[in-house]
């Protein structure tokens, strides 16, 4: 494992994302909300660039106390970013599948020094 | 390019380009060696109605042509053709879907079609792919059996003449049947049956009456038969209709409309004996995924044990009628894999199942999603990616690698549609 560079982080937008490409390995890394989040950019589905695609709130049905529905939101507190071949829809957070979160792509870490951003692959 | 997501926020994403979105995919064929595998894609799309202005100067009533290039006009507001209720995009999540006109090619027209279709077909080592409409999937819906009629003709000559041609006969096509008007049914199946590049006749089944067992149809059935051509179903959605307008969300209507109507005509099919009345009939349904297939056949198994005087004409089970037919396998259901390996034993997949990748719509299937499979043979692999496709269409090996393969799991045919 070796940190590899990514990019001076004060040239990483908030909300953007970079795919770096080690080998046979692609990580996908993104910014939000000032935070740096790396993963494998190999979707767990059919094996589409996973961390490509849309980056987009998740979204939530709000239920009343009498179990009716009140319509669909996005959830401000959340982030998840889709592979772009089906959707396959990930947590920001954690790499985790939201349909299904026993399903979860590998995470790399980041280190930041001073400007620069690394990932440790 | 941006992309809008939560609350207007927009998101900057790369330019489409179909090779480079498939990178991954190109992948897997070079570490499956898929160069020596003949990979048959029987279901692939285009987006005809970015085309109607080509497509519809080959309609032959005057009046009707002259009522649709009018109506696309600038000014007009006509639709030529039904249109479905959806979000095949996800709200811009699928992403080619939104970038997709803006993807650079060197051509226009119907030659910018076909190497939009070279750049996924050779990504995913795809060798032929059965080239099949987009909107003209729900033709059925069309009022007008005259125009419904027109515009399958009008397209059957477009594809056939600019498109088809163009691809070095890589695409071929089952063309699209305008089953309101059974005489012009039958009048295309003559026409256009010879023609190179068609492998088959397809019914678009998304309609709100269809009998296929219905008399009026079994010229055309014959004609088909007669040529050794191809008979396919393709399924579809219609959450406008009747049965699904109680259907909320997108995914409802469109997992149990793609099954609905192939369950549908494949029970009408069966039930009335037609595998007996044209045996030598391939018959081929599309786009269903595999899951409401065992259903199918166990529960019309069920019925007609108990009921058996209302399928005279059978001489077996409904499930062995549905065995003779063909499947294409996407979208594949890869959930259960004890309950999918049970459905491939039902339905002999090693025989009567196809590759299909749908491709570019959403729920598209890689060669791989085949390939990978833990309870398949490597006999079952080629057979189900190429093998049988080859033998129902007789396309040929494109090397020598596929062609030994051919050989290999007895599959070697001649000729070509």
């Amino acid at each position: 494992m070796a940190e590899q560079f990514v990019s001076k982080a004060s040239e990483f937008k908030d909300g953007d994302r970079q795919i770096i490409r080690l080998g046979e390995q692609e990580i996908g890394i993104f910014k939000h909300e000032g935070n740096f989040y790396a993963y494998s950019n190999f979707c767990l589905h059919q094996g589409g660039p996973a961390c490509e695609g849309l980056t987009i709130a998740g979204v939530k049905e709000h239920l009343r106390e009498d179990k009716t529905s009140a319509g669909l939101y996005f959830d401000e507190k959340s982030m998840h970013f889709v592979c772009p071949w089906h959707g396959y829809e990930y947590d920001m957070f954690t790499g985790e599948q939201v349909a299904d979160r026993k399903l979860k792509l590998k995470k790399y870490e980041i280190v930041q020094k001073g400007d620069e951003v690394y990932v440790v692959a | 390019m941006d992309l809008i997501a939560d609350r207007g926020r927009r998101v900057t994403v790369e330019e489409l380009n179909t090779t480079q979105l498939l990178s991954h995919a190109a992948k897997q064929a070079r570490d499956r060696k898929f160069e020596d595998v003949l990979i048959v894609d029987c279901d692939a799309h285009h987006y005809e109605n970015e085309h109607f202005g080509d497509i519809l100067p080959f309609m032959e009533n005057e009046v009707l042509k002259q009522l649709a290039l009018s109506s696309r006009a600038k000014g007009g507001r006509g639709n030529v053709a039904p249109t479905g209720f959806g979000y095949q995009d996800m709200g811009g999540r699928v992403t080619r879907y939104p970038l997709r006109s803006s993807e650079k090619t060197e051509q226009v027209g119907a030659k910018r079609d076909v190497q939009l279709g070279m750049r996924w077909m050779d990504a995913m080592s795809v060798d032929y792919s059965c080239l099949f409409p987009t909107g003209m999937l729900n033709i059925g819906m069309h009022p007008q059996k005259e125009m419904e009629f027109e515009l399958c003709w009008a397209y059957a000559r477009w594809v056939t003449e600019k498109v088809i041609p163009e691809s070095g006969n890589r695409f071929y096509t089952m063309l699209c049947l305008p089953f309101g008007d059974p005489e012009g049914s039958l009048r295309m199946v003559e026409h256009f049956g010879d023609r190179p590049g068609v492998g088959g006749f397809m019914v678009t089944t998304v309609r709100d009456r269809m009998a296929v067992h219905d008399n009026a149809h079994m010229k055309t059935y014959a004609a088909i038969q007669e040529r050794g051509k191809v008979l396919a179903f393709h399924s579809g959605p219609q959450w406008g209709s009747t049965t699904f307008q109680s259907c909320n969300r997108f995914i409802s209507a469109h997992a149990l409309g793609f099954s609905w109507y192939n369950i549908l005509h494949c029970t009408n099919w069966v039930v009335n004996g037609m595998g007996e009345r044209f045996p030598k009939l391939p018959v081929l349904w599309i786009e269903a995924g595999l899951s409401w297939i065992p259903f199918l056949m166990q529960r019309l198994d069920h019925e007609y044990m108990l009921r058996p005087s209302e399928c005279p004409v059978l001489k077996k089970k409904p499930s062995d009628y549905m065995r003779d037919m063909f499947y294409s396998s996407q979208p594949m259901e890869i959930q259960d894999m004890g309950a999918l390996e049970t459905t491939f034993r039902m339905i002999n997949a090693e025989s009567q199942l196809l590759y299909a990748s749908d491709y570019p719509h959403w729920d598209f299937d890689l060669p791989s999603t085949l390939w990978d499979l833990p309870f398949v043979s490597d006999k079952a692999r080629h057979n189900m990616l190429g093998g049988t496709a080859h033998k129902l269409f007789k396309l040929p090996p494109r090397n020598e690698g596929q062609k030994a393969n051919l050989i290999k799991y007895g599959n070697l045919a001649t000729g070509r549609t």
